[in-house]
């Protein structure tokens, strides 16, 4: 077990080294002078002198990468251009907000996947099976940020029920986390209902039936328990579009997080602020699904820590 | 029925025996050029040998190409996804004969014109938008945008894609640890962020767009294919060609690459949908192509401000972008039941 942890730790390891090479190219490949880009046209070149020394662009590249990576272990991700402040520091500011927007959406994913699964696999070719394969088909088809501002359009500019901006009341996240939870919540329900159609064939279940239990029992006690494995899977392969979806639902609803301090950078050409704002999220991605993966271990015997 | 069209899937087994022998006929005769062909044959003709022994039916059973269009034509979702692919397609080619008007003519007489159907005016079928563009015309033309980087964008990152899972599944060791890897640190960076980020910093432009959404997808094919290869590598028919001198490269092409084709082809059709949900994403945050061109996604974030006055500016082309992936995965979905029924879902 100790091994396992050990080596799935240094494969973290190995990717968070990867991604910081991916971030650090980043810079280098704006088209032109980045130190140039990054500051207003007609910039005196004394100017750019200074910037290109202040983001070590005057250094070869072994050089660069090795400050970027030395400074950011210590904390260091640059100043942003745009704030005036360590880049970091924004961004730490900002990624509570958008870890409890991906975990609401996540959650009013699951609340409802999971019941529409299993009701569509039980009634499987009646009505609520259509209805709900209907909602999953176009859920997946439809695009988060298009959906979110359909929903701003009937319940807060029609019914006037939910805010549809910013963080100021607990309402707020609703609208947001059901536009960004709604992609996961087709997928989730389709993957409940094939699980449970599979299981509900197998003998185990025929063995709980013939014994005399009740289709309730059968079902949450027996069948609901095997579909959870792979549920624990998907969801740390979907925390990743979860998180990207942030970026975008957080724009369209005003949401002060991570995604929408990076449009702004990008749109400002606030490169440090992109770097810092990449490098966290990648991070945070990575710990979540070292957690999962050491706990996956724990939930099914059945893998063996090779 | 399942033995009968597709003898295939049953081939693979019973015939060893009687590979080796054609092979080495095969060899004895023709050793420059007959050998893989033999393989392939005398594959077919134990598998049929086998099927007829099971099913005790005749040899001139349906060949499989037809019983796949029988089959497609079957699914309606499929047939209707197509269709709808097919003529959105056409209009977006010919889009300057079709479209009723100028996609880029502003008419301020027609700023926030409504639908048709509200009966005010009969020109602008499915509006105007906040500068008195046709939003039908625009609508067409963005489709341009939207297929060709859809399609552009899956065929290089699958070429890619497909590329390296062959090369990372076949030749094993330190070939495979370096494609993995680098595919488990691109997975690291949630791909939107990755794609915003790259198209922030390269600078919008059709080109770009191609490019990073190639790039944000070609792991999920090289992972995909690679899983195939493993499981493909130690077939006695790879075996078999590999001992009568098979060169990789061929043994590659010729045999382990024809055997990953359908889910490759159902994966693709999958992909499609998703390029275009992220394309235009990066265009509502004015990340995609620049105006003036029309894009959906630019055309969903011009109506932003418009919510409460003239709903139909973002709700019309997003109804289209969503049908359009509605059509892609029925397309695809079509695609898999009937290549694949196994991942049906």
């Amino acid at each position: 077990m100790t091994r396992y942890i050990i080596r799935r730790l240094g494969l973290s390891i190995f990717v968070l080294f990867g991604v910081t090479i991916v971030v650090f190219s980043l810079l280098h490949l704006a088209p032109g002078d980045p130190a140039q880009l990054m500051l207003p046209d007609g910039a005196p070149e004394a100017d750019i002198q200074n910037m290109r020394r202040a983001l070590g662009l005057d250094q070869p590249l072994p050089t660069q990468y090795w400050l970027f990576v030395s400074n950011a272990v210590r904390g260091d991700l640059g100043r942003s251009l745009y704030y005036k402040q360590p880049a970091l520091g924004i961004i730490l500011e900002m990624l509570p907000a958008t870890i409890q927007l991906t975990a609401a959406a996540l959650v009013f994913a699951l609340l409802i996947a999971i019941p529409m699964g299993i009701l569509s696999a039980v009634q499987r070719d009646r009505l609520p099976d259509y209805l709900a394969m209907f909602v999953a088909t176009v859920g997946q088809a439809t695009p988060v940020y298009w959906l979110g501002l359909m929903l701003i359009l009937v319940f807060a500019v029609q019914l006037r029920w939910l805010p549809s901006s910013g963080r100021d009341t607990w309402q707020s996240i609703i609208l947001p986390a059901i536009a960004l939870g709604a992609p996961q919540m087709a997928l989730v329900t389709r993957l409940v209902r094939s699980g449970m159609l599979d299981i509900l064939g197998e003998d185990y279940i025929r063995t709980a039936r013939s014994k005399g239990l009740t289709e309730r029992m059968v079902i949450y006690g027996h069948a609901l328990k095997n579909i959870l494995i792979p549920l624990v899977t998907v969801v740390g392969i979907q925390l990743g579009y979860l998180l990207g979806g942030a970026v975008i639902t957080e724009t369209i609803f005003a949401w002060p997080g991570v995604g929408r301090v990076l449009v702004t950078a990008i749109l400002a050409r606030d490169y440090p602020l992109v770097q810092a704002a990449t490098l966290l999220v990648s991070v945070f991605f990575v710990a979540i699904n070292l957690v999962l993966d050491v706990v996956y271990v724990y939930i099914d015997p059945r893998i063996r820590y090779g | 029925m399942s033995d009968v069209s597709e003898p295939r899937t049953s081939a693979l087994e019973p015939a060893a025996g009687q590979v080796d022998s054609a092979v080495d006929q095969a060899c004895y005769t023709d050793p420059e050029g007959a050998y893989e062909a033999a393989v392939s044959r005398s594959v077919a003709q134990a598998g049929e040998r086998h099927v007829v022994a099971v099913a005790g039916l005749d040899l001139k059973a349906p060949p499989p190409r037809q019983t796949f269009f029988e089959r497609f034509r079957h699914s309606r979702r499929a047939v209707g996804g197509g269709l709808f692919l097919l003529v959105l397609a056409l209009l977006a080619i010919f889009a300057g004969y079709v479209a009723p008007g100028d996609p880029e003519l502003v008419d301020f007489n027609y700023r926030l014109q409504t639908p048709i159907w509200t009966g005010i005016d009969l020109k602008y079928v499915l509006g105007g938008d906040q500068l008195g563009r046709d939003i039908l015309t625009r609508v067409i033309y963005g489709a341009r945008i939207s297929l060709t980087i859809g399609l552009l964008a899956v065929l290089i990152s699958g070429t890619v894609g497909v590329l390296l899972g062959l090369l990372a599944g076949y030749y094993g060791g330190k070939t495979d640890e370096v494609i993995m890897r680098l595919a488990d640190v691109q997975l690291a960076i949630p791909y939107i962020l990755l794609a915003i980020a790259l198209v922030g910093i390269m600078g919008p432009s059709l080109r770009n767009l191609i490019i990073v959404m190639s790039v944000s997808i070609w792991m999920t094919y090289a992972r995909t294919v690679r899983g195939l290869v493993l499981s493909l590598r130690e077939q006695q028919f790879i075996e078999a060609a590999r001992t009568v001198g098979g060169s990789d490269l061929r043994i590659i092409f010729r045999h382990i690459l024809p055997n990953v084709w359908t889910p490759l082809i159902v994966l693709a059709s999958q992909q499609v949908g998703f390029v275009i949900i992220l394309e235009s994403a990066l265009s509502y945050l004015g990340l995609g192509v620049p105006p003036p061109t029309p894009t959906w996604g630019s055309m969903i974030a011009d109506g932003r401000g418009y919510l409460s006055t003239a709903w139909h500016v973002t709700t019309m082309p997003g109804l289209v972008l969503m049908s359009t992936v509605l059509a892609v995965n029925f397309f695809g979905d079509g695609l898999r039941d009937v290549l694949d029924p196994k991942l049906r879902m």
